[in-house]
């Protein structure tokens, strides 16, 4: 299973590099989404794929043998919900930009504060 | 009590929100907030120097199970520093900024921004510490690009898309950093970071981290995303940006590299020295090419970030205390630089050196403040500058590092070389006659936007003067953190399988 998701967040963070060096508005949006995909899994990846019993602690006894480590899912929720918000206003943004300028080409875009 | 700093921006903003139609009100609760977190930051400050280390757990889980709130002496001084701009930056934006503005939600922001900053400066978890700054990222991303003007909006997505790639990057250290250590608390990372199985994974780890904190310093080679942004919003934006948060970079940066990434100092501390010298020395280049305030200060805000990394970078006593007392000097001298570029930009309409002149026949009062700042920021005694590059390079000789200290003193020399650039040529030269009608000698910056800056003057002028006990309380805080044993006993974290963990 290690493999497979080793192989998928590389995979991911390949094709989200790639789009963000694109000069497209969107392709630099969805190139921070997959990357954003990517780091998510790979914490999930380290948190260590395996099966667990659930972490619920019994009065005295503390947690069961073999209990999964909740923490990493913790982690990856608050991430993908900040992710989530910051996708959001970073596609508001890009229409901004967008109904400003009148381009979808990033290139445009450099010096155009210099007078 | 130590959550005061957080609740207090948040309860101020969230009040922000209610009044959204009523900009005056926004207003006053806004400045109410920042006072009370300046009375709030002097408490914890003073309560700090009595007693040490404070530390408060949330929820009463003991450490490393809840999130810690630590406040060392540092994060105590970078706080009440926060508070006084923040107090300021509200006073100021009584006058600077616009009911139009203020309808698209900039005092709510302001103090969201303020939250995320202090946020970051207390807390005692590596993924809380994330979510600060995403919290005081999408506050300053809103801020940066409010009032969508064209320049804006391309600094707005230069500096988002750079800023979520180094989020990316934390937020992959963090996981490497969970799965290796097993921890997030740094207190006990500190303490269990030497013992982990895995030691080849543990400089990779930090070269990660001090890629993310870099970039959100300005560190060289990760600066070019700052003077692609920060002279794009109005000045009073710029001011809290160049005080703050590059500061918060610089201090998770100290915290990182004093606290728990401390097992290969040679290799990354003499990292961070090269890096500063570099840092430095194309910052103030880039200066010195720009025609226009803002910019200006932009590209200084890089090459005295050199500064501090440094202190950091030297990892003595001195050192230290220098790099501290810098973060201190500089937030002030530079915000208020930056407010004072408003003040030229609101009587006149532009900072563009090529347009504006006559500044000191005019205006020699507005003029005397900005001599004071720059002379500060030049580093010339008595000022607050002379005394913090003094102990830096200070801290360096005695190092023997020469080399740095040469760049250093000749960095010295070009800032005061960029300084006298706009004082020449914004307040000695006359007004080009092109742009004569643009000047109005009898204008006069409304007193909500003069204030702050006196105020701000007067504290650059103590801290000159009284250099003594400012010295001291640096010292203290620096020998906090080159001993990091004080920090871990004061959160006190239990061993984790102690209290019925697995494996």
């Amino acid at each position: 299973m290690d493999i497979v998701l080793a192989i998928t967040i590389g995979v991911l963070v390949a094709a989200g590099i790639y789009m963000i060096q694109r000069r497209s508005f969107v392709k630099l949006i969805l190139g921070i989404a997959m990357l954003g995909h990517a780091v998510n899994l790979m914490i999930f990846t380290l948190g260590r794929v395996t099966r667990g019993v659930p972490p619920i602690i019994h009065g005295e006894h503390g947690l069961d043998v073999g209990a999964a480590d909740p923490l990493p899912q913790a982690l990856i929720l608050t991430a993908i919900v900040i992710g989530f918000g910051v996708q959001a206003f970073a596609i508001i943004l890009i229409k901004r930009v967008y109904s400003v300028f009148q381009t979808d080409n990033i290139d445009t875009l450099v010096n155009t504060d210099f007078e | 009590m130590l959550f005061l700093p957080i609740l207090i921006p948040f309860a101020a903003g969230i009040l922000g929100i209610f009044f959204w139609y009523k900009p005056n009100l926004q207003r006053w609760t806004t400045l109410i907030g920042m006072v009370a977190l300046l009375i709030v930051s002097v408490m914890i400050f003073n309560t700090v120097w009595a007693d040490g280390i404070q530390v408060a757990q949330g929820g009463s889980w003991v450490a490393p199970i809840g999130i810690s709130l630590v406040i060392d002496l540092l994060s105590a001084i970078l706080l009440l520093t926060a508070a006084i701009l923040g107090t300021a930056v509200a006073v100021y934006s009584f006058g600077a900024i616009g009911d139009q503005r203020a309808a698209y939600g900039y005092f709510p922001l302001l103090c969201f921004l303020l939250m995320g900053i202090c946020g970051a400066f207390i807390t005692g978890d590596m993924f809380n510490l994330y979510v600060w700054f995403e919290v005081m990222l999408i506050s300053s991303f809103v801020l940066l690009a409010l009032g969508g003007e064209r320049n804006q909006l391309e600094g707005a997505l230069k500096y988002m898309t750079i800023n979520l790639i180094a989020s990316m990057i934390f937020l992959i250290g963090l996981g490497i950093l969970y799965s290796v250590v097993g921890t997030l608390n740094m207190a006990d990372i500190a303490k269990s970071l030497p013992d982990v199985q895995n030691q080849g994974m543990v400089l990779p780890m930090a070269m990660l981290f001090m890629t993310a904190f870099g970039i959100k310093a300005a560190m060289f080679p990760l600066y070019f995303w700052l003077p692609a942004s920060y002279h794009t919003p109005p000045p009073v934006i710029s001011a809290i940006f160049a005080g703050l948060l590059t500061k918060v970079g610089i201090y998770t940066l100290t915290r990182a590299f004093t606290l728990m990434f401390i097992l290969h100092v040679e290799f990354t501390h003499t990292l961070l020295l090269v890096m500063s010298g570099f840092t430095m020395f194309f910052g103030v280049l880039g200066a010195v090419a720009q025609n226009e305030i803002r910019r200006i200060l932009s590209f200084h805000s890089i090459s005295q970030i050199g500064y501090m990394m440094m202190g950091l970078g030297l990892y003595s006593v001195m050192g230290l205390a220098g790099a501290i007392i810098y973060m201190v000097h500089h937030s002030l001298v530079k915000a208020n630089l930056f407010l004072i570029s408003g003040v030229i930009e609101h009587m006149t309409g532009t900072d563009s050196l090529k347009k504006i002149g006559g500044y000191y026949k005019n205006y020699p009062f507005l003029a005397i403040l900005f001599a004071l700042s720059a002379f500060a920021l030049a580093g010339i005694p008595p000022l607050s500058g002379f005394w913090a590059k003094f102990a830096v390079v200070r801290a360096g000789l005695e190092l023997e590092s020469l080399w740095i200290v040469g760049v250093a003193l000749v960095v010295g020399l070009l800032t005061t070389f960029s300084m006298t650039k706009i004082w020449a040529k914004g307040f000695w030269k006359p007004t080009p006659e092109k742009y004569a009608h643009l000047v109005d000698a009898s204008a006069r910056g409304p007193v909500s936007m003069i204030a702050p800056i006196i105020g701000l003057v007067v504290i650059t002028l103590a801290m000159g003067i009284f250099f003594e006990p400012i010295y001291t309380v640096a010292e203290v805080a620096a020998e906090q953190l080159l001993d990091p044993s004080a920090y871990i006993s004061a959160v006190n974290p239990q061993d984790f399988t102690a209290l019925g963990g697995h494996e």
